[in-house]
């Protein structure tokens, strides 16, 4: 059952090195030093008490929080003030939010080929058949021309995954992707999750959906109060934990 | 379950006002209802046959129909009004053509002004002949480029275009060139407002947006001289402002540079409605979720285009009806300029006054210009409550 | 593999090119600035006029009738004085009468009568879509059409209203003033003294027979013994004071015709009359709106709980729903009664003397336009800048009350 279905596609080369990443808002330290690094084609799930972390550790990872001491280097780009750097990794980089943040000015189809046509300079053409492809694989291609306020939820979500991925970035990052979610449209979501993280993606999800985590993720690191507690395999993780806190999570989220 | 299908249908109450339960109800509840009704009726009565006195029998409406074209285009020479004439009839064919294609709220407005157009032109009273047959010809451009819009959905784009030429080609063609120019200083009356009120909120768009932007921009030097800008302005009274504009512009500029004063007026009306305009602008923007920048920045946009594609559509579509709020403000305000000497509606009934042959008219004159003023910003805030029930129904 | 492992280049530093867009802007904003500054001086350099402020010691040179005492010999300094204090006046009572109109006009568009609500409508909407200016001018016009003073119309002898304005009595203190002054002294202290003593006797008579706890503070015993002793006492010095000082404290001046004029008492000129009655009736109109959003804001719920309880439905509006209303109407009110200062200087279009027109009237003799503009508006951003600071005040002492 635990067995890893993306093993193959993990390679040894390391795509996102984080080194001692310190992180505060104001007083309050989110981030005390994260060292860990992930490799290409490798699917991290992060998960923890909200507060812990872990979304601003993702979100530092596409600058869209400024970490302020340790190094971040993705795809052997470093995050820094370098204007040219954030443009290169935020294309590189795919996000996808807990509340869809879809543009709702936009129908679908242009939600997705706006970033295409203004970054990647695409002609309207090109992004409008790529973007109707990408529909097509989240199993969405009739809904290209509505509203995302016409659509549902899980249709957003799917919307939104469809817009990170026409930038064809080389990582995605999953903020809690189904939190926001009726229970009967999460499977949808995570159905395309999953036949994301089969083709290869390099993957890090923030997710309280343990199942998918056990079948689909290389490792698993539980954030807690800024640091990484623990990180494992799936198997290990739920079935060994080595810390307390990790236990007390595991029995916790487990019982729902 | 067989005997429910028989059971008769029980109609509800009849909600039905009969007059008497209405008088009840909403005139005679209780005994101090009662009371403020009849007084309100002696009130009202008195009112009334004042009102009615001395509209029908004491005031001396003759003042009105010699002077109807001065209060509608000023001193704008008679040769050359064919020129309001062309402005007039392009708008409403590009009307009648926008209603014919959206339908909806264009529609409303459209067949509004059709209205006003109509009743011009079927005036009882005797107005000069030059204004029933614009009016005659503009209500009949409209019907027909509506009926021709309803059926030509793919001139959309040239509408939008014609929308945009529309401004410039207007001060174009009642500017004129060369040897028939028409200076601004004899543009007046009503065409002089409507044109001083449109200038204003079209030419301020821009300087606002950049304001509000500005006011919100992370850069403190920016946002502090923004803050400056708009927060000084507010806090003048635009009297004060316009007279600024007519005695130290000349002093700030070059020597050479004398714009004459309606120009000016432009000028410092733009530049004032611009801090107005900042906050009606800032309101919508911070009215877009973090969510929208943050999504737009993941996608790999930069500030200008984030800005452009994804935070000022939406933050301007929620501020439209302020926005019709702000051009109803300013349409009544600019009747200030008459202070500093412009003719505009106010204006030329000021000068009119000064005519030995019309001193003492100042009733009749004042409660005309206050209908036609009432008229345009009545009609204007019932639109933009009709834009802001469409903004939320069919909200995206 | 690394592209740049530490430090990027300057030019596209984030940090640095912050810093030095916001250096272009200022040098922008400074180029402009100086540019106006160099065509300024030489502009006044041409005209003869150096910038100076010593013309306000300069004899004025034209008369103001309204408000405080002046003549063509005062200086200009003082002319600027009595036109800010006009100003001031005309917005006092113009912010003062139109809330009174406002709140009855506000309350009466949600009257259950329909006579009465249309009326208000109307009264709303014929307003506030007619340019003020033209409203103003209008009422000036209706003041000319007053009779002359020999006909004034009159109130019991005692207001007068004709061609010339609006006379009313004033009140002036005389010789017992200060006795009866002395008398109020003395009630406020003997209320005192009589509340401490109620307040001591009644902690002590009541401590013996309930629980620490239950026993009413000291402090509550004041307040209670406010209310119902001290006030009594002072209105009893008070009135027997009154009574007790020589001759009556305080008379009252009415107007008299005298020859062609009234003497005595207040004179409201027909400019006065004009502007007030024209920024009053725009402004309440406006303030009429924003009672009802007001009021209709407060949740319907309230409103019927109150019903419930078996209130009237005076009563309801009176103490449920406008205390709850007043909240979420002062800061739009607050922005009105600013519109209302800003658009009394109106007064120009009909002659009435406020700041800006007197500013105005000093501009082509002393030819000081920009000190001028300069002081118009600094006055007028003091009157902006203090009522934000009483809206951050109130602001903040309602958020702490809710909560």
């Amino acid at each position: 059952m635990t067995e890893n279905v993306t093993t193959e596609n993990v390679t040894n080369d390391p795509i996102i090195v984080c080194e001692d990443v310190h992180k505060w808002f104001d007083d309050f330290h989110v981030l005390k030093g994260i060292t860990t690094s992930f490799k290409k084609g490798e699917k991290a799930v992060i998960c923890g008490p909200s507060g812990s972390g872990k979304s601003t550790f993702i979100r530092t990872i596409n600058r869209l929080e400024e970490h302020q001491r340790g190094t971040i280097i993705v795809d052997g780009i470093e995050l820094t003030n370098d204007l040219r750097n954030i443009n290169l990794i935020r294309q590189e980089v795919g996000m996808v939010f807990q509340q869809f943040n879809l543009f709702p000015h936009l129908s679908n189809i242009k939600n997705i080929t706006l970033g295409p046509m203004k970054v990647r300079k695409l002609s309207k053409r090109q992004a409008e058949e790529d973007a109707l492809a990408l529909l097509e694989r989240m199993g969405i291609a009739d809904q290209a021309y509505k509203y995302p306020s016409e659509v549902s939820g899980g249709q957003q979500q799917r919307v939104a995954i469809a817009r990170a991925l026409a930038m064809e970035p080389k990582i995605m990052l999953f903020d809690e992707p189904t939190s926001a979610l009726d229970p009967e449209m999460i499977s949808e979501v995570l159905d395309v999750m999953r036949e994301l993280a089969h083709s290869g993606m390099t993957m890090l999800v923030v997710t309280h959906e343990m199942g998918f985590a056990r079948e689909v993720a290389d490792r698993v690191m539980f954030f807690d109060e800024g640091v990484v507690v623990e990180e494992a395999a799936p198997a290990d993780f739920f079935d060994n934990p080595q810390h307390d806190r990790t236990k007390l999570f595991i029995s916790q989220t487990l019982q729902h | 379950m067989e005997e429910l299908t028989f059971t008769p249908e029980i109609k509800p109450p009849s909600t039905k006002k009969d007059p008497k339960r209405w008088l009840k109800d909403n005139l005679f509840s209780n005994w101090y209802n009662t009371l403020l009704t009849l007084l309100a009726i002696v009130l009202l009565y008195f009112l009334f046959k004042g009102v009615y006195t001395w509209v029908f029998t004491q005031a001396k409406w003759e003042v009105i129909p010699p002077n109807l074209r001065k209060l509608s285009v000023g001193k704008f020479p008679k040769d050359q009004l064919w020129r309001v004439g062309q402005v007039i009839y392009v708008l409403a064919v590009l009307m009648g053509l926008s209603a014919g294609i959206w339908k909806g709220l264009n529609q409303q407005i459209t067949s509004a002004v059709a209205c006003v157009g109509a009743v011009i032109a079927l005036l009882p009273i005797q107005v000069n002949t030059s204004l029933r047959e614009a009016a005659i010809i503009a209500t009949t451009l409209i019907a027909v480029s509506y009926v021709l819009g309803r059926d030509l959905q793919n001139l959309k784009r040239w509408v939008i275009i014609g929308w945009v030429l529309m401004f410039p080609w207007m001060m174009f063609m009642l500017h004129g060139f060369g040897e028939n120019s028409i200076s601004t200083i004899l543009w007046g009356g009503l065409l002089l407002t409507l044109i001083l009120a449109v200038v204003g909120i079209v030419a301020c768009f821009p300087i606002g947006i950049l304001l509000a932007l500005g006011r919100r921009s992370q850069l403190p030097a920016i946002r502090w001289i923004s803050i400056a800008y708009i927060e000084v302005v507010r806090g003048m009274p635009l009297v004060t402002i316009l007279f600024m504009g007519s005695l130290m512009l000349p002093i700030f500029m070059p020597g050479d540079f004398r714009p004459d004063k309606v120009i000016r007026a432009m000028i410092v009306l733009t530049l004032f409605s611009a801090a107005y305009m900042a906050e009606n602008v800032r309101g919508g923007l911070q009215a877009v979720p973090r969510g929208q920048y943050e999504a737009a920045q993941a996608v790999g946009l930069a500030y200008p285009q984030t800005m452009t594609f994804i935070v000022l559509p939406q933050a301007l579509r929620s501020v439209i009806p302020t926005i019709v709020g702000q051009f109803i403000a300013l349409f009544k305000d600019t009747s200030l300029v008459s202070i500093i000497a412009l003719t505009e509606v106010l204006g030329t009934a000021d000068e009119i006054l000064g005519d030995p042959k019309w001193t003492g008219y100042q009733p009749e004159l004042y409660v005309f210009i206050a209908v036609i003023y009432f008229i345009f910003t009545f009609a204007m805030s019932h639109v933009s409550q009709i834009v802001e029930a469409e903004l939320g129904v069919g909200k995206h | 593999m690394l592209q740049n492992p530490t430090k990027p280049p300057f030019w596209r530093d984030v940090r640095f090119l912050k810093v030095l867009f916001q250096v272009l802007f200022l040098l922008g904003v400074a180029a402009m600035a100086g540019f106006f500054y160099a065509n300024m001086m030489s502009g006044l350099r041409d005209q003869g006029h150096p910038l100076s402020l010593s013309f306000l010691r300069n004899e004025a040179g034209f008369e103001i009738t309204d408000g405080i005492d002046f003549n063509a010999s005062d200086t200009n300094l003082k002319a600027f004085w009595v036109g800010v204090v006009n100003t001031l006046r005309v917005s006092i009572l113009g912010v003062f009468c139109a809330t009174v109109l406002g709140f009855i006009f506000g309350v009466a568009r949600l009257s259950t009568n329909w006579l009465i609500r249309s009326i208000a409508a109307i009264y709303v909407e014929i307003f506030r879509n007619v340019p003020l200016l033209l409203q103003i001018l209008f009422w000036y016009a209706l003041t000319r059409s007053l009779p002359r003073i020999q006909e004034s119309i009159t109130i019991a002898d005692t207001f007068f209203l004709n061609v010339r304005g609006f006379y009313l009595p004033t009140i002036a203190g005389n010789a017992g003033l200060s006795v009866w002054l002395w008398y109020l002294l003395w009630g406020v202290v003997s209320a005192i003294i009589v509340v401490l003593c109620f307040a001591a006797f009644r902690h002590l008579s009541r401590s013996s027979g309930l629980e620490q706890t239950d026993r009413p503070s000291f402090a509550s015993n004041i307040i209670f013994g406010t209310k119902w002793i001290a006030a009594p006492v002072f209105m009893t010095v008070a009135i027997a004071g009154w009574f007790l000082s020589p001759g009556q404290p305080f008379e009252i001046i009415v107007p008299e015709l005298q020859g062609f004029n009234f003497v005595g008492g207040i004179n409201l000129t027909p400019e006065f009359l004009g502007l007030l009655v024209g920024l009053t009736v725009y402004t309440s109109a406006y303030i009429a709106e924003v009672v009802r959003g007001g009021i209709q804001a407060v949740v319907k719920g309230q409103r019927e709980a109150a019903r419930a309880v078996g209130l009237t439905e005076a009563q309801v509006l009176l103490s449920v729903v406008i205390p709850q209303a007043i909240p979420i109407i002062v800061p739009p009110l607050t922005s009105q009664y600013l519109n209302l200062a800003k658009n009394s200087s109106l007064a120009i279009a009909i002659g009435f003397l406020d700041v800006f027109h007197v500013a105005q009237r000093m501009m082509v003799p002393t030819g000081q336009t920009i000190p001028l503009f300069g002081m118009i508006m600094v006055t007028y951003l003091i009157m902006s800048l203090t009522t934000s600071v009483f809206m951050n005040w109130y602001n903040r002492h309602i958020t702490r009350f809710e909560r």
